[in-house]
């Protein structure tokens, strides 16, 4: 392909990634700071929280291992703990299989940088159809880890605090999951009205239950125990019958249109 | 620090693994070459839906509701949020008046 083209593809796929970046570089630049500050206050120079944000870059493991580095050193112990703060990323992974299927070489990068925000965009964004689906994915995942890297190495520079009150700033994450929820109600039917409904309500009860550390891993429980019970009503029949001709004759065959987009992000 | 430096970069590193396990187990049980169970291909379509219900609540876990302000901020900034995005379907828009309403609330009202 001639690089002219291939510049175009990228070019594209940035015009249409960047906006939707916009809050989480508000939020990961400054959360991204406080977490450098506070490394800062605990003795430990910027590369601490530079190599950090690269490498685990999971924001809320990340606050967790500053405790870990100041008591005793037990690597066994750090890695359970991180499997456990971690095991949402299960799901992610599950919701995404079809969707990194064909990236090539794109695709390792994604599975390493799907943090919470890049799983919200990636999962729920309808990407347009001139825009290339890889190189989406990879803009979404690259931008956020540059704010969040840029944010922790700059508050580990810095060390002390910033001199405007950004008490509430960190909102600005809530509101993002909040407009991506209503977004994905809005776009849905009943099903996935239901799916999401799950989501909320098994979050709430195993929040109420087990309390703000605990409750994760028994509300993902939950959740795959209620959607197999309620596979019958919610799995979309359609699917299942790949091999039967369409309904309309005249709709396009969706596999045939997406294979030449597919031998793009190759 | 109490650890030496070695002990350090060792600790993120059991860090770094646990987490990528988390992030690339799923993909290693079904790889790209093989199609995935249909039950997982069922997972995979319901459960973008419930995560971001998850995340929302997630993201809300702190707000004490027995406690302090009861979570009034919180409450008007969300329906400050639904309400603006019903209106205008700008996710910029509604995030940013979301969030300098609750930035408001919780520095000069409560």
């Amino acid at each position: 392909m001639q690089t002219a083209e291939r510049r175009g593809i990228r070019l594209e796929a940035l015009k249409a990634a960047f906006p939707l970046t916009v809050p989480i570089a508000l939020g990961f630049l400054f959360l991204g700071c406080s977490y450098g500050m506070l490394m800062g206050t605990k003795g430990f120079t910027f590369i601490w929280p530079m190599c950090m944000s690269m490498f685990i870059f999971a924001g809320s493991m990340e606050f967790v291992t500053v405790n870990l580095l100041l008591s005793a050193f037990n690597p066994i112990a750090a890695f359970l703990l991180a499997l456990m703060v971690n095991a949402r990323h299960l799901f992610y992974g599950l919701s995404m299989l079809g969707r990194f299927k064909g990236l090539g070489w794109k695709r390792p990068y994604l599975i390493f940088g799907m943090c919470d925000e890049t799983f919200a965009i990636n999962s729920s964004t309808r990407i347009p159809e001139n825009v290339d689906r890889g190189w989406f994915y990879l803009w979404v995942t690259l931008l956020n880890q540059l704010y969040w890297v840029t944010g922790a190495t700059l508050g580990g520079v810095i060390g002390s605090n910033i001199p405007f009150d950004t008490q509430g700033l960190d909102f600005v994450l809530t509101a993002l999951f909040l407009v991506i929820f209503l977004d994905q109600w809005t776009g849905a039917k009943r099903r996935e009205h239901l799916s999401a409904a799950i989501g909320i309500l098994a979050s709430i009860a195993c929040l109420t239950l087990f309390g703000t550390k605990n409750f994760m891993i028994p509300a993902m429980a939950a959740m795959i125990i209620l959607f197999t019970l309620l596979r019958p009503y919610l799995d979309d029949p359609r699917d299942e019958s790949a091999d039967t001709p369409p309904e309309h004759t005249t709709q396009t065959d969706p596999t045939t249109t997406t294979t030449p987009e597919k031998e793009h992000t190759r | 620090m109490t650890m030496t430096i070695m002990q350090g970069v060792l600790t993120i590193a059991a860090v770094v693994a646990g987490t990528m396990l988390t992030r690339f187990l799923p993909f290693l049980i079904f790889p790209e070459s093989k199609e995935p169970p249909r039950l997982i291909d069922y997972f995979g379509k319901v459960l973008p839906y419930a995560m971001t219900g998850l995340l929302v609540v997630y993201a809300l876990r702190n707000t004490p509701i027995l406690t302090g302000d009861h979570g009034i901020p919180e409450l008007i900034a969300c329906l400050a949020i639904i309400t603006l995005h019903m209106w205008r379907h700008n996710m910029l828009l509604s995030i940013a008046g979301g969030t300098i309403i609750y930035m408001m609330l919780v520095q000069l009202v409560f």
